[in-house]
């Protein structure tokens, strides 16, 4: 069944990709098509940066009955924007002591590991730039370099404080990594394949949250959770902890290598909240129902990467929700619940998921007409 | 209880809690902004009744106050922020009366704590809530409270003309309301002795 999808950006990039074939020789025409791709995802890597600021200070602000900023623009809206140019602006401080080239290498890992897992979020249909049959594995790989310029930060900054936050990060990095990954396999059981562009495909009439059903939702939670604790935030950021290190690993830098930290940061946010929409929500795939082509074909004029943005969004908002409810834990407390808790219940949860696959008890087993690729 | 039961009812009794506080925050999400834009709010601005900013002396529409210049205001005060001054002055029958020359507070070095008010038998100062008390010169936070030309409000000029339904009325209720003010200082000062007691043992 062929939809009418007058939004989408499919015509757009093939278009692009005939003319640039037509008029270059293929070695100048990948070149090409390949430094554009670069342009557009750092782009869109600053953008969704600045708006995720606004929102999440925004949103941060109603669930402590304030109204947030308000000064610049209407509703505030451009106090990102100012911040940016304010943080590029600023002097980079040399500290005396620190080891000089992994003090200044630090931001760069951090950053560069988030900028490679952003390129492999497909984002729309026909909107992804790495689309690798082993996807899942690659952005597990990609995210985890994030941790090595979290260490580095901390050791090289000479400073105590520093080095206990970067310690924290990464005993709390490598614990949940474990969980995250058994949990994003549950679903790599489920759907039968790795590529994420096939995992959103198969995910046309069922999400796999409701495709599992029970098993699913299980580890729909424990990724969000040990997401959260990757990222350093929500109940999970005693690396940063204020009142005891300052600002944890980060407390050194300044200027534009803060700046670094923070885009990470916040696009690491996004990047959880899009991969778990990748992977347990259906992607940019719209709604549809099996048989009702009207319905469906309605739900296809809305295009693909805004029903992307709104699921991630909607996944942003529940971290953000989170963040503003639960208090910090403390450190033991947070081991404990990753390797006395999560951890079980995730191996015993992949165990049932495969018998489950195998015995056929899915919904798109039970219900093919219905719920059945 | 079993180990393994302990441990599944944790888990569950866990997520009841945590969806608890989700509850309690989401609530907070939808509530009422407390939020104050000053400036822009000015006129609409609600300060509570309860605010002490400003002590001023409440003039009526003749220029008269109340105070006697007793002096309980100025004897009570932790740390010396009002100055009251008075004159002796001989009546038309011949007796001698305080009168108020200046009252002087000084908005810099109060703190604030209402006693003088509590205290005051005519109950002559009150504070107000004019908040906006920033100066530009330190001279202008001592202020004078009594308006230049006024004098004390006169009570026995209410008995002189002749309307006996006022005569009759006001002398009750102004007995009464001294009696009020008296009863309510004594309090104040025991209060302060007990609290002095306690520092001391």
């Amino acid at each position: 069944m062929n939809y009418n999808q007058p939004l989408e950006l499919t015509g757009l990039v093939s278009n692009l990709h005939e003319f640039f074939r037509d008029n270059l020789s293929p070695f100048w025409a990948t070149l090409v098509e390949g430094a554009l791709v670069l342009l557009a995802l750092l782009t869109l890597y600053a953008v969704i940066a600045l708006a995720l600021i606004y929102i999440e200070r925004k949103i941060t602000a109603f669930f402590q009955s304030r109204l947030g900023p308000n000064r610049l623009g209407k509703y505030g809206v451009i106090q990102s924007i100012a911040d940016m140019i304010k943080i590029l602006i600023k002097e980079i401080i040399h500290i005396k002591e620190v080891d000089k080239f992994l003090f200044y290498a630090a931001p760069f890992f951090v950053i560069v590991s988030s900028m490679l897992t952003f390129g492999a979020i497909p984002f729309g249909q026909g909107l992804q730039a790495v689309d690798f049959n082993i996807g899942i594995v690659y952005v597990l790989a990609t995210s985890s370099i994030g941790i090595i310029g979290v260490l580095l930060a901390g050791w090289s900054s000479n400073n105590k404080y520093s080095m206990l936050g970067a310690m924290r990060s990464g005993a709390q990095f490598i614990s949940y990594e474990l969980s995250a990954g058994f949990a994003l396999m549950t679903v790599v059981v489920l759907s039968g394949t790795m590529q994420l562009s096939e995992i959103v495909e198969s995910q046309r009439y069922a999400w796999n949250i409701f495709n599992g059903h029970i098993l699913a939702l299980i580890a729909f939670i424990i990724y969000l959770i040990s997401g959260h604790a990757e990222t350093n935030r929500g109940p999970f950021d005693l690396p940063e902890a204020e009142g005891e290190l300052t600002a944890g690993y980060h407390t050194e830098y300044s200027g534009l290598q803060f700046g670094f930290f923070y885009l990470a940061e916040y696009l690491n946010m996004f990047i959880i909240a899009s991969i778990a929409t990748t992977v347990f929500l259906g992607g940019w795939m719209p709604i549809q129902i099996k048989g009702w082509d009207a319905f469906n074909q309605i739900m296809w004029y809305i295009p693909s990467y805004v029903w992307f943005f709104g699921k991630a969004g909607f996944l942003v908002f529940l971290s953000l929700w989170v963040r503003w409810t639960f208090p910090r834990m403390r450190i033991d407390l947070l081991l404990n619940l990753e390797w006395k808790y999560l951890l079980p219940i995730n191996l015993i949860n992949i165990i049932v998921m495969v018998v489950m696959v195998l015995m056929g008890w899915t919904l798109s087993d039970w219900f093919p007409a219905l719920f059945g690729n | 209880m079993n180990p393994f039961i302990k441990y599944i009812s944790g888990i569950f009794t866990a997520l009841k809690a945590l969806i608890g506080g989700l509850r309690v925050t989401w609530r907070e999400l939808w509530r009422k902004k407390v939020t104050m834009q000053y400036p822009e709010n000015r006129e609409t601005l609600v300060i509570s009744d309860r605010w002490r900013s400003e002590l001023h002396m409440p003039h009526d529409e003749n220029n008269e106050h109340a105070c006697t210049a007793c002096g309980i205001c100025m004897n009570n005060c932790p740390n010396g922020t009002i100055k009251v001054t008075s004159n002796m002055e001989e009546t038309e029958d011949g007796k001698k009366k305080r009168v108020l020359d200046k009252y002087v507070w000084d908005y810099g070095t109060c703190t604030f704590c209402n006693l003088c008010v509590i205290t005051c038998p005519s109950d002559a100062i009150q504070f107000n809530n004019d908040f906006e008390g920033a100066m530009y010169d330190r001279s202008k936070l001592i202020r004078q409270l009594n308006k230049p030309g006024s004098k004390l409000r006169e009570k026995e000029k209410v008995e002189k003309p002749a309307a006996p339904a006022k005569e009759a009325a006001k002398p009750t209720e102004a007995p009464a309301k001294k009696e009020e003010k008296k009863e309510i200082a004594p309090e104040a000062k025991k209060a302060d002795e007990k609290s002095s007691d306690k520092e001391n043992k």
